[in-house]
């Protein structure tokens, strides 16, 4: 077992003469909620590309699931899950069908499939909706259904990217408590989110502002740090400094 | 390769369920050929003329009824004076009106030579010409037949005029190619396209890129399906050709097949470039419509000769790889051509997918990096 599912050191991506993430360094262990906070343009996004493999660091070095990012991107890719705000379903294929596309996708072997999908459909309590196309379930289930997707393979770490834009506060709290038994499960969860509050779930949380990492550590240590009474507060403390405009 | 499978089969699940992109898939080849085929064409049928006939005679009964006996023309009135052309022409009733001198046969046996004026509503000039030159045709047959019958010499000199390849001027010979080349274009670049770009825009291809699978896996598994649709169509329009137009086949299959095939993949790899230069599914709509179908349409040679464009459209028509899919396909079906014949235009269509595939690779390379 790894001690660290991400270690990064100086990490940075320039476009052109832009310096979107600029030297961040930080570790996130193995089985954390990691919280990954930042204004809109501060460049999370871009970070997340880099550890996704989908794009190249400028300089710096990263692991991911103990892999290079510059050489074993391929191999990151086997290990890692990911979901995004728009859940990326296909709306026009059956809950069944979507979870067993993606994981052949993710290169699970037939007879395992089958095995893993019925879990699945049993653990989310979707059996009596297996047939039904993606676009007649109710968003809380579709949340649900590609989160569970996104672990099927049981990565090293899973990365959520705003997991809960647009979500009542129900189905919110229900997708928290979903992300804790991952976590229970040893898989590392690596979130973005808007929601302060989500902030507080985490184990730990980082805020980027204009591509630099200006805070890192546990939702109590950051309130201290910051002598404020509620992440919200420590992150708009440190937004305000911002020079990049929110896009 | 498990998960390239299933990609495949998860590509054809959804097209199989858009039920609406089913139709438009295969409604269109049929509905497009009999539009093609019965209601716009180049020849003319029971076209409505009228004659004006000063002579009366022997010789100007026998044109008369050679016009009537024609499928083209219907005569529909027959004139007293030259008066009433305008009156005839202005209520639309016909397209022509044929008239004889007085003493035609005379004049013609005598000095050789009788004339026959043709006039027609030149508001439809396509139809104009059309029916003139039918009527032109008549004529001079006519004229031929007497000079065989009596021996005549004549001094003057009638041209022999053949159409080859396509001697009845069937128009539908001629448009069979080009919807070929138009059906094509819009399943293989319009709808690959359209199906990449929707990835994108709901986030799919995110989670693809994401995932183990190979970018050209990812590109490959999206055009495939397109690909044997596409077939599925060239080969519905055969039959449809063959067997309700009669539409002649002089070459080989195998060669017909095997051009359509590369026709395809440059429409396939057309498909892939534009999507990857927009990032939604209207925009890529917009340009495969705007910057495909209708350059297929109008410049490729389809409806007008390229060779009487201006200089500049003629310029750009050869950058547009249906008109090099033309050139072969009527090549092949109307006469009957061997590669050998048409290996300059293979090869233009050859570079050009080549070319579109390139830049398609170095587009999302860079999109990635």
């Amino acid at each position: 077992m790894l001690d660290f599912a991400i270690q990064t050191k100086g990490l940075t991506r320039m476009f052109g003469d832009f310096t979107a993430v600029d030297h961040i360094t930080f570790n996130v262990k193995q089985g954390e909620i990691f919280g990954f906070l930042g204004a809109n343009g501060a460049g999370k996004t871009t970070a997340m590309k880099m550890l996704t493999g989908l794009l190249t660091p400028t300089s710096g070095e990263a692991r991911v699931s103990g892999r290079d990012v510059y050489t074993e991107a391929e191999s990151i890719k086997k290990n890692i899950g990911y979901m995004s705000q728009k859940f990326s379903l296909y709306d026009d294929l059956t809950a069944e069908e979507n979870i067993r596309f993606y994981g052949g996708v993710y290169g699970i072997q037939p007879h395992e499939l089958s095995q893993k999908a019925e879990e699945l459909l049993e653990r989310t309590g979707l059996i009596e909706e297996r047939k039904k196309l993606v676009k007649d379930l109710p968003l809380g289930w579709k949340q649900k259904l590609a989160f569970s997707i996104a672990i099927l393979h049981h990565p090293n770490i899973v990365f959520l990217d705003e997991p809960t834009g647009g979500v009542d506060p129900v189905t919110r709290r229900q997708f928290w408590e979903q992300i804790y038994e991952v976590s229970e499960q040893g898989i590392t969860v690596f979130v973005t989110t808007h929601y302060m509050d989500e902030a507080e779930y985490c184990d730990r949380i980082s805020i980027m502002v204009d591509g630099r990492m200006d805070a890192l550590g546990t939702p109590a240590e950051l309130k201290q740090e910051h002598s404020a009474e509620t992440i919200e507060e420590v992150f708009i403390k440190l937004a305000r400094s911002a020079k990049r405009g929110g896009g | 390769m498990n998960s390239f499978s299933g990609f495949v089969v998860k590509e054809f699940k959804q097209i199989y369920r858009d039920k609406r992109t089913l139709i438009v898939l295969f409604g269109m080849p049929v509905i497009m050929m009999i539009l093609f085929g019965f209601a716009i064409r180049n020849e003319i049928n029971n076209a409505k003329i009228g004659i004006l006939d000063r002579a009366k005679d022997e010789a100007s009964q026998a044109i008369i009824h050679k016009l009537e006996a024609s499928d083209s023309f219907e005569i529909s009135a027959y004139l007293k004076s030259y008066d009433e052309v305008e009156a005839l022409f202005r209520q639309g009733e016909v397209k022509e009106v044929v008239v004889f001198e007085s003493e035609f046969r005379k004049k013609l046996v005598k000095q050789g030579q009788a004339n026959v004026q043709v006039l027609t509503d030149a508001t439809d000039p396509n139809l104009a010409n059309l029916v003139q030159s039918y009527t032109a045709n008549i004529i001079q047959d006519y004229a031929e037949t007497l000079h065989e019958g009596k021996h005549l010499e004549t001094a003057g000199i009638s041209p022999d005029i053949r159409m080859m390849y396509n001697p009845e001027l069937k128009s539908v010979n001629l448009f069979v190619p080009g919807l070929i080349a138009v059906i094509l274009m819009l399943v293989s670049a319009l709808m690959t396209s359209i199906s990449i770009t929707r990835e994108k825009e709901m986030g799919n291809m995110e989670i693809l890129l994401v995932s183990p699978l190979k970018p050209y896996h990812i590109i490959i598994g999206k055009v495939l399906p397109y690909l044997v649709l596409s077939v599925v169509n060239v080969i519905t329009i055969l039959i449809l050709a063959k067997f309700v137009f009669q539409v002649p086949f002089e070459g080989s299959y195998l060669l017909f097949f095997a051009e359509s095939g590369l026709f395809i993949l440059t429409a396939l790899a057309l498909g892939v470039f534009i999507s990857s230069a927009s990032e939604n599914q209207q925009t890529a709509m917009m340009i495969s419509l705007a910057g495909l179908l209708l350059p297929t349409v109008l410049l490729s040679g389809f409806i007008f000769p390229v060779s009487s464009m201006p200089d500049v459209l003629q310029f750009v028509s050869h950058i547009i790889p249906a008109k090099w899919f033309l050139v072969i396909v009527r090549s092949i079906m109307l006469k009957g051509s061997d590669f050998l014949l048409i290996w300059k235009e293979t090869l233009i269509l050859v570079m050009m997918t080549v070319l579109l595939i390139a830049l398609s690779i170095r587009k999302f390379k860079v999109r990635l990096q």
